[in-house]
């Protein structure tokens, strides 16, 4: 059996949420300029709550856009089983942007590594911040987060689980004890 | 759904999801296409040979820009150019090409069941660009893929593949790939142009062109080559034209937004009016846009198939 | 030398015989055959659950020597034929040179004096150079040995000239051996024509392209008031046709080979050129309508039509692949795996196929196993099964169409002329 711990509930997963937007404003002074970039496929949805909290405060619409990096995994050759390669939707020139990108979890940070090569391809922006839900630890590549939703210490025989409304029915975040 | 093959020989051999898998994994390469940066690093250091025994500038262009689209090194070799003509027999050419730890095979050949040869005695994924009268599954997956994109679902449709059915690999991929996602597909040509028990596959037949456009969603064009078999009758080709041409007058009485598609390259009077080309209804150039993302869809597939299979191996 | 085969089943039609007996062989000849026979002799062959039957005559062999002894020689064919339990094979006249000629058949004989190591038969060609154009001189042919004439891999195209040919073999009382196909029908076809021609992308070979020629053959030796044998018959129309030619008292004989009743198109779907033959293997009806022509004696004889190719010839586009499958070492596992297995034939009547009707049709003293006959047997362990694979074949050539298929029925021992040539 698996053990499930839950970190986070609804209520928590939505105030994480709104916490980060606000710090993106904080951070970036204001909304002008700022775009989100989710990265497949809980990434996304997470991207558009964010730009939805920045709506709700600066009443402004942030440009949301989806990244599928699974051609720039640097693990497609490894038997990992095969990934299915999803649609990139960037509707917009990220060139001199303040580029937030969004996902779920950051774990080696070779996903993230992944992100910025793809994006590398679609333009120059002027900056690019990383934003996470949760930051689980055991970085393989010197990559940092700039906005977590929250830390949570885990051993690598543990999976965090994040699921949303959209993906999955209901907002939780889980820790589960792999067999 | 996974995919595992290492070849992409046919679509008879395919089954409804693993060409709804192509079609869906073109779906998300076709946006690469429309990037400032048109390059991807998927197939980065692999090495894609493609092997031309017929000449073909549209097929193997479009397998060059996809291949190279995915970060690829890509090689062509025209039959003309190689020791071919010195009497090497195919699987000679192949393993000398697989010894040079070439990656994919983009096999275009006269002969039916070159692919499958070269396939069952390489080790590198296999790709068949078009065998003698057998298939051209990238051709059909295009077709199909474009023919979706326009009508937004397969199944059901009624679509109409008119030509030279007999000696036609485009028709034959057609008609599986079709058939097997739900089509109803009629072969409309004169009777001596049918080959024997195709109805077998689920297509139905009819030498009636008005009657079948009538009921078409989309009709296919092909190529009319009227040179190609010295022992095989055809019809005269002014006659032809008259019978199975199409043209506006005829387009006319057909549902206001039938898709007309040919894989090219046109013989303008001959099976199709400009008028018909050049028209509203023609989907002829983005058959060629899309017949990159297909083609990148089956290369990536093919390839990750291979690394997966041999690193389970290993 | 003497041989005494003990306790097998000993099944020969031709004298009545299918029971537990002893045979004893003297020299070149079976001397006594009956219940434990207590004699002695140098060799004894413990046959008990064992198939004792005549040696194989196969009918249809094609050795390549003279020629293409890249192929297949006179020593590699024979040895494959003892392996085989075949103790006696026609020998089909398209070498190089062909065999149209008493020197010709000369060079045939002397490779057969120094290599052969079971009886070979002489056939000689229908037309010189087997172009259908100029008869051969049928009356020399026999006078150096040829029982029959063919000119198998082709049909004699023009009537008149087979007309003339079947006349003249009749009067030397050489049998005419018919390759039934007409070329305009079946121009470049590779595979049987219909859905799996179609699939398959490849040209067509039709069934009428081979039962218009035996239509056309049997009037001929009709007229002619010849005998006519029908090689390779594969379709159902033809089985119907020598079957209504049989009624109406036409002197006709008819051979099929064993992929014709084994195997169906179905197997070409891969592109497998060992499965690439002339004619094509055909449909489901048309295998049945073999197997009933069997059962019914329209059909008399069982022939390998064994056409060694070189790995090159086969390794190659389908299209450009030679015609044709090697078949002496599978073809008595073949009709006992198919025919015997599936209760098609039962052994008396398999028998009849592979030794008495050949033997009797080109009227050699071969196919028996009564006292006084030729000592030629083979020893057959009915249930063993095995699957043929490439290093198991000894033929030189290795286009088998039944690779990788599990067979029942191997040869234990060989007898041919009162000689063990092939033990297990």
């Amino acid at each position: 059996m698996k053990e499930k711990v839950k970190i986070l509930d609804q209520e928590g997963v939505s105030r994480a949420i709104t916490r980060i937007a606000h710090e993106i404003i904080e951070k970036n002074k204001g909304s002008a300029g700022l775009c989100l970039i989710g990265i497949r496929n809980r990434g996304v949805y997470i991207a558009r709550r964010i730009a939805a909290c920045i709506k709700q405060i600066e009443k402004t619409d942030v440009l949301t856009g989806a990244l599928d990096i699974t051609l720039y995994r640097d693990d497609l050759t490894l038997a990992t089983g095969q990934p299915l390669v999803r649609k990139t939707e960037i509707d917009f020139n990220i060139n001199d942007k303040a580029l937030v990108l969004v996902d779920d979890v950051l774990y080696t940070g070779r996903t993230i590594r992944a992100a910025l090569d793809a994006l590398t391809d679609f333009g120059r922006p002027k900056s690019i911040q990383l934003a996470v839900l949760v930051d689980r630890g055991h970085r393989e590549l010197p990559i940092r987060a700039d906005f977590v939703g929250k830390n949570i210490p885990t051993s690598r025989k543990e999976s965090v689980e994040v699921r949303l409304k959209e993906s999955d029915g209901e907002d939780e975040i889980l820790i589960v004890e792999k067999e | 759904m996974l995919w595992t093959r290492k070849d992409l020989l046919g679509l008879e051999y395919l089954s409804a999801e693993e060409i709804g898998l192509i079609l869906d994994t073109a779906e998300s390469f076709k946006e690469v296409s429309s990037r400032e940066i048109k390059k991807v690093p998927a197939l980065r250091g692999k090495t894609a040979v493609n092997l031309f025994y017929e000449p073909s500038t549209r097929t193997r262009i479009s397998f060059e820009v996809a291949a190279k689209r995915l970060s690829a090194d890509v090689i062509n070799i025209a039959a003309e150019a190689s020791s071919v003509r010195k009497g090497e027999t195919l699987i000679d050419t192949g393993k000398n090409i697989q010894a040079l730890k070439a990656d994919i095979i983009v096999v275009r050949h006269n002969c039916s069941g070159a692919a499958n040869m070269l396939a069952r005695s390489l080790d590198v994924s296999v790709v068949n660009a078009g065998d003698g009268w057998h298939e051209h599954p990238t051709q059909a997956l295009l077709d199909i893929f474009t023919l979706k994109e326009k009508l937004g679902k397969i199944k059901g449709l009624n679509v109409a593949i008119v030509g030279d059915i007999a000696h036609s690999r485009v028709a034959r991929s057609n008609v599986w790939g079709l058939t097997k996602l739900g089509a109803k597909v009629t072969l409309c040509a004169p009777e001596m142009l049918l080959p024997p028990g195709i109805e077998m596959t689920g297509a139905g037949t009819s030498s009636d062109l008005e009657e079948v456009l009538k009921n078409a969603d989309a009709v296919n064009v092909l190529r009319m080559q009227f040179e190609r078999d010295e022992n095989t009758a055809f019809p005269e080709q002014l006659d032809y034209f008259k019978k199975f041409g199409i043209t506006e007058e005829r387009l006319a009485r057909a549902k206001d937004n039938i898709v007309v598609m040919h894989p090219g390259p046109i013989n303008r009077g001959i099976e199709m009016s400009s008028g018909v080309a050049d028209g509203k209804n023609s989907v002829i150039l983005e058959q060629v846009t899309n017949g990159i993302a297909v083609r990148m869809a089956v290369l990536f597939l093919v390839s990750q198939a291979r690394d997966a299979s041999r690193s389970s191996d290993a | 030398m003497s041989i005494l085969v003990k306790n097998g089943r000993v099944v020969d039609p031709s004298a009545k015989i299918d029971a537990i007996l002893d045979i004893l062989i003297k020299e070149d000849k079976i001397v006594r055959l009956g219940e434990k026979i207590a004699a002695a002799s140098d060799i004894v062959i413990d046959a008990a659950g064992k198939i004792v039957i005549p040696g194989i005559v196969d009918m249809h062999v094609h050795l390549r020597e003279p020629g293409r002894e890249d192929k297949e020689t006179v020593a590699s064919a024979t040895a494959a034929a003892a392996k085989g339990g075949v103790t006696t094979v026609l020998a089909m006249p398209n070498t190089i040179p062909a065999m149209d000629s008493v020197e010709n058949l000369e060079l045939l004989k002397k490779a057969i004096q120094k290599d052969a190591r079971i009886n070979v038969q002489l056939c000689g060609t229908i037309t010189k150079g087997r172009l259908g154009l100029e008869l051969s001189d049928v009356a020399a042919l026999k006078k150096a040995g040829a029982c029959a004439i063919s000119d198998d891999g082709s049909s004699v195209d023009n009537a008149e000239l087979m007309l003339e040919a079947l006349k003249r073999a009749g009067v030397s009382g050489v049998l005419t051996i018919c390759h039934c196909e007409d070329k305009v029908l079946s121009g470049k076809g590779v595979v049987n024509l219909g859905f799996t021609s179609t699939r398959l992308g490849l040209r067509g070979i039709s069934n009428a392209s081979e039962y218009e020629r035996v239509r056309r053959d049997i009037e001929l030796a009709a007229r002619a008031g010849s005998p006519v044998h029908i090689a390779h018959v594969s379709c159902r129309e033809s089985v119907e046709i020598i079957a209504q030619a049989k009624r109406s008292g036409i002197k006709v004989t008819s051979e099929t080979a064993p992929h014709y009743f084994s195997l169906i198109e179905n197997e070409v779907l891969g592109y497998d050129t060992n499965m690439k033959m002339n004619p094509p293997l055909r449909s489901r009806e048309d295998l049945l309508a073999i197997r009933r022509g069997l059962q019914d004696g329209t059909i008399d004889v069982i022939a390998s039509d064994h056409a060694p190719h070189t790995e090159n010839e086969k390794d190659i586009e389908f299209e450009r692949a030679e015609f044709g499958v090697v078949g002496l070492e599978t073809e008595l596992a073949a009709a006992v795996t198919e025919l015997i297995g599936e209760k098609v034939l039962d052994w008396p009547e398999l028998v009849r196929k592979i030794c008495l009707n050949p033997a009797r049709i080109l009227g050699i003293e071969r196919g028996g196993l009564a006292v006084g006959d030729y000592a030629d047997l083979a020893v057959i362990s009915e249930k063993d099964s095995w699957t043929a694979a490439k290093e198991s074949l000894i033929s030189k050539s290795k286009n088998s169409a039944f690779l990788g298929r599990s067979l029942k029925g191997l040869v234990d021992y060989t007898v041919c002329g009162g000689k063990i040539i092939y033990q297990r």
